[in-house]
């Protein structure tokens, strides 16, 4: 992982303003050694030759989606340039920074790095990675490449002047050293008859690259290393200064007014997420009162550990919010009756929630005439922002709300100011009805295409809860006539899954339903595990509904591979570890009633017990060990290259 | 719970229509079945069937010689009564068949001692000598080639009329002993939860957050002494689904809480030989949880609790599995269980257990009566309790 971060330590702000790159230019990416200075000098050596050999050869990989999935665990630095950097390059992907790109080490990742255990269970492994879907990545292209990325590699050595000879690691600082030692110019000599474009770009950019370094030397450094630890995409210094400056406390607002003409660093800053709001933060907590339009009381009795999460009472807010329907004249109808709907809990399931959402902005959007003297830009995002803070109200977004609606204002910052009213609410009417049918809807056909390939006869399938993607799974697998069997595991308060059991019933596929508690028993049969998500962060964690965790964990102790069904709208570039950060708590008295079962009444009172707390969480997060594999429309991924797709899509697709 | 009410009924009128002995035996069974409706579980019907064997070794006439063998094989058979009698199956076959057995094997295992010590070996009874040498080392020969009882107290009582008094005075000399020892042994039982819950306070400390799932007398005994000791902890209840004897915490969240957590402690319904133990169901996934974040996993248990039997797949043979009413309204599902499949199956199973097996390797503490152990020792523990000819397991499929 050390070695990993080092390009990023390197490339700081300065070399980021000036280092545009055009597709085609192997950046600089081989370094390996320590954020050491002298490190930042150019790796020539590594980088000229291997480009070099490798542009008449190499044939690029038709995704270079693919390429980034070859990035596995393991790190080894002493494959400098694997072929598919500089086939990816090739393919104009945009005003993407590839010095942020780590090394790719495609020798990791076979197919048992997608489950690394299953070798032990399943003598078909290798099959199931094989048979991965022409939409996913080809592995077999991925294996050939290998080779003569290391052969290239000795190709490189044979360019270094003599006395640098090894090949490890620590060589490879050694090298940097001694190239910074004698100078960039020096080192870039024997580069002189290589004439290639990309040859003279990179050459070009590690010049740049040797300088920055020099005049940062001294102060850069401890940022750089400091930068050792944040998030993949954060850019450490600049990240540190902007997060005071925002003092808006919405999750969402810190993507507004995003334009593509800005530099990209700026644009990189905004991509850090934002701080939620603390709950815990008294100050804070009465500013955000203030603004509210439901009046919510406290919960009392709430869980010491989760003070920072809010909850309020259950059941005061409905009643109180109908009464206001005349009042709330900032609040479309439309929006009001969705928000009433997530209070009710009519409409859970963050596809349904995110459709519900956006199909009310769509009614407010129609609605909508920009008052006199005002941009229609800026008006209709402050009531898009009013609309969000109202839902917010009725119940905390989930992250795939929060991307649709980063979706939204960005396409509302970006509206031509030429356009007419109406026009403006054309485009983005249609843009709505895209983002819903490209990410969503078609986004879950994709994903049940790809999945399906994964389904055998005679397998046992176990899902959880109850996930709009895997029931489409499910049923679409039947309907091919597949022949299999359904372990639908439920847990209390929701039983979502009794609801998911009777529509599979319904359609005739064979069940077996438990709850969560027995899945260690009923997992000895199981074959695979399908499981929705309700997001998948940047470091892998899913994070999901609650339980999920546990179902995948004893998967994993039984080497059963775990599917995780997730829309790539889903994604987000925040990293959680635990469940307790963030979370949403739950009604607690759903707790305290067991339905059916009027005997089990020792909580009823509950409330007036001081020493008693009822803790009702949401969701939980998954660590990405216990995921063999993320099933999304851009493919079948490990869960280590989420960061891929959130930085190569959501920039291209959802942002331009 | 009045569900249980109606089932105690309903296993009255059954047992009517058994014979004699049987009947009996039931009535201990329904007595049973009433302590472990109180909540006393497992140590409820541990104590009922060791005051039932004291009554039934009281009552024993014995012969004048291999008085231990013929107590043993009172005691053995009616061990194979009590779970022959097990009249409806359920809920009585989940708790009844390991305490029962362990009582009896404990039981018979207090005779042999009794046996051997030399107070009651005074006499040098060769024929007794040799019957138990033939007990010992071939324990299921012994089983074969032993005569009824009946005909044994005919032939001996006629033959041996002469030293009927010194033989009276020795049977009930080993009589007095074993009864004393099951004595004891009931004394014990009551008492573990005291002694158990004597050591929560080498083990709680101040501020600590601890997480068990379901209902336990001795864990809340467990946690009751520590904070009658002065110690503030947090304990997160899981609830236990869908039997739901505990609270607060829906059982999917344990692996959100777990890394929150410095200790899980839990009761269990039984420990293998092995050191893993048969825990109600959830806790598997509790344990594992535990694991990944390295808190220690903590099982409290009685010694009653330590089970002989070691089988290759206790999930399933040492399990048992409930009515799937307890997790579908199946009044609601009855339009979905029309569907069949082609071969007639019908299209829902419902899986319900009553009990998980954690390995020995998710455990860190076993913390009996007699103190803390880790599931590697707890083998020896058996040693020490039970003999080794009573590890048999007989009966069609009951586990004695």
């Amino acid at each position: 992982m050390e070695a990993r971060r080092v390009p990023r330590a390197v490339s700081d702000p300065k070399v980021r303003q000036v280092g545009f790159f055009a597709p085609g230019a192997p950046p600089d990416r081989s370094q390996s050694g320590p954020p050491h200075p002298a490190s930042s000098s150019p790796p020539v050596s590594d980088i000229s030759p291997s480009g070099n050999s490798l542009s008449p050869v190499m044939i690029p990989p038709p995704r270079h989606l693919s390429a980034d999935l070859a990035r596995g665990p393991h790190f080894s630095p002493a494959a400098p340039l694997s072929p598919m950097r500089a086939a990816r390059d090739s393919i104009p992907v945009g005003s993407y920074n590839p010095s942020e790109f780590v090394a790719p080490t495609a020798s990791e990742f076979t197919d048992d790095a997608l489950s690394p255990n299953w070798t032990a269970r399943r003598s078909n492994s290798g099959k199931f990675a094989s048979s991965l879907p022409a939409g996913g990545f080809d592995m077999s292209s991925l294996k050939q490449n290998n080779f003569p990325a290391s052969s290239l590699t000795t190709v490189s050595i044979v360019n270094m002047p003599p006395g640098i000879t090894e090949k490890d690691g620590g060589a490879g600082v050694e090298v940097q050293k001694e190239r910074s030692k004698t100078g960039s110019k020096a080192s870039s000599k024997p580069l002189k008859e290589q004439t290639t474009k990309a040859e003279r770009r990179a050459i070009q950019e590690a010049q740049r690259a040797a300088k920055a370094a020099t005049k940062g030397d001294g102060s850069k450094t401890p940022a750089a290393s400091s930068g050792l630890g944040s998030s993949a995409n954060a850019n450490p210094g600049k990240a540190a200064k902007a997060s005071p400056q925002k003092k808006d406390n919405s999750p969402v607002a810190a993507s507004e007014k995003r334009g593509s003409d800005r530099p990209q660093d700026k644009d990189r800053k905004k991509d850090v997420p934002h701080p939620r709001m603390q709950f815990d933060d008294k100050s804070r907590v009465e500013k955000a009162k203030k603004r509210s339009v439901v009046k919510q009381t406290e919960a009392k009795n709430r869980v010491e550990l989760f003070r920072h999460l809010p909850q309020y009472e259950h059941g005061t807010r409905l009643p109180e919010l109908e009464s206001k329907l005349f009042q709330l004249d900032p609040v479309h109808p439309a929006v009001y009756k969705v928000g009433l709907r997530y209070l009710a809990g009519d409409i859970s399931g963050g596809n349904a929630r995110c459709i519900a959402m956006l199909q009310a902005f769509q009614e407010s959007i129609k609605d909508y005439s920009t008052p006199p003297e005002k941009a229609l830009i800026r008006d209709l995002t402050s009531k898009i922002n009013s609309y969000v803070s109202f839902l917010i109200e009725c119940r905390p977004l989930s992250i795939s709300m929060g991307n649709a609606i980063r979706f939204l204002k960005s396409k509302i910052a970006k509206l031509p100011l030429a356009l007419s009213e109406s026009e403006a609410k054309a485009i983005l009417l249609s843009d709505i009805d895209r983002f819903i049918n490209e990410k969503i809807i078609l986004a879950d056909k994709v994903i049940v295409r790809h999945a399906v390939t994964k389904i055998r006869d005679g397998d046992v399938l176990l899902t959880y809860g109850s996930s709009s993607a895997v029931e489409l799974l499910l049923i679409h697998a039947h309907e091919l006539g597949k022949n299999f069997r359904v372990v639908v595991v439920d847990s209390r308060p929701k039983l979502e899954g009794k609801l998911l059991l009777r529509r599979l019933v319904g359609k005739g596929i064979s069940c077996t339903y438990t709850h969560i508690n027995a899945v260690s028993y009923i997992m000895h049969e199981v074959t695979r595990v399908f499981l929705g998500a309700s997001s998948v962060l940047s470091n892998g964690t899913v994070y999901s509904r609650v339980g999920t965790a546990c179902v995948a964990m004893v998967a994993h102790q039984f080497r059963v591979p775990v599917l995780i069904c997730c829309e790539a709208y889903k994604f987000h570039e925040r990293v959680q570890l635990d469940s307790i950060c963030s979370n949403e708590l739950g009604d607690p008295d759903m707790i305290a009633k067991v339905p059916g079962r009027k005997e089990i009444d020792s909580l009823d009172d509950w409330a007036n017990s001081d020493n008693l707390q009822l803790l009702n969480l949401i969701y939980d997060a998954t660590p990405s060990d216990y995921v063999s594999m993320i099933i999304t429309d851009y493919g079948m991924i490990p869960p280590t290259s989420v960061p891929v797709i959130v930085r190569e899509y959501r920039r291209e697709h959802l942002w331009t | 719970m009045p569900d249980m009410q109606g089932l105690v009924n309903e296993l009255i009128d059954k047992l009517k229509k058994r014979d004699g002995l049987i009947n009996g035996l039931s009535f201990v069974l329904v007595l049973m079945l009433i302590r472990w409706q109180k909540g006393e579980g497992i140590t409820g019907t541990a104590l009922q069937t060791a005051e039932l064997l004291r009554s039934v070794i009281s009552v024993q006439k014995l012969p004048p010689t291999n008085k231990a063998a013929a107590l043993i094989n009172a005691v053995r058979d009616v061990g194979e009564k009590l779970i022959a009698a097990n009249p409806v199956g359920e809920p009585l076959a989940s708790f009844c068949q390991l305490s029962v057995g362990n009582v009896i094997r404990r039981v018979l295992h207090i005779v042999r001692e009794e046996d051997l010590s030399p107070s009651s070996d005074e006499a040098g009874d060769n024929e007794e000598e040799i019957t138990w040498l033939r007990d010992n080392t071939a324990p299921y020969v012994a089983e074969i080639i032993r005569p009824p009882l009946l005909h044994m107290l005919h032939t001996f009582s006629s033959a041996e009329e002469k030293s009927k008094s010194y033989i009276f005075g020795r049977s009930r000399k080993l009589k007095n002993d074993v009864i004393e020892a099951i004595n004891m042994l009931i004394e014990d039982v009551n008492i573990c939860y005291e002694l158990i819950a004597e050591q929560a306070v080498e083990h709680i400390h101040h501020n600590e957050t601890i997480l068990t799932l379901g209902w336990s007398r001795t864990v809340l005994e467990f946690l009751l002494a520590a904070k009658d000791k002065k110690r503030s902890f947090h304990v997160f209840v899981a609830e236990g689904a869908p039997r739901c004897h505990g609270h607060a915490l829906t059982d999917s969240a344990v692996f959100a809480m777990i890394s929150r957590v410095n200790m899980v402690i839990v009761g269990v319904h039984a420990v293998t030989a092995n050191g893993g133990v048969i825990a109600p169901v959830g806790i598997d996934m509790v344990a594992l949880a535990a694991q990944k974040f390295a808190v220690p996993v903590v099982v409290v248990a009685g010694i009653h609790k330590l089970c002989p039997l070691y089988t290759e797949n206790p999930e399933v043979s040492l399990n048992d599995v409930r009515s799937p009413s307890e997790l579908l309204e199946l009044g609601n599902f009855s339009d979905c269980m029309d569907f069949g499949s082609v071969d007639g199956a019908p299209l829902v199973h419902v899986a319900n257990p009553v009990f998980d097996y954690v390995p020995p390797e998710l455990v860190s503490l076993v913390i009996t009566d007699i103190g803390g152990h880790k599931p590697s020792y707890i083998y020896r523990l058996i040693a020490d309790y039970y003999s080794s000819q009573d590890y048999v397991r007989y009966g069609k499929d009951a586990l004695l």
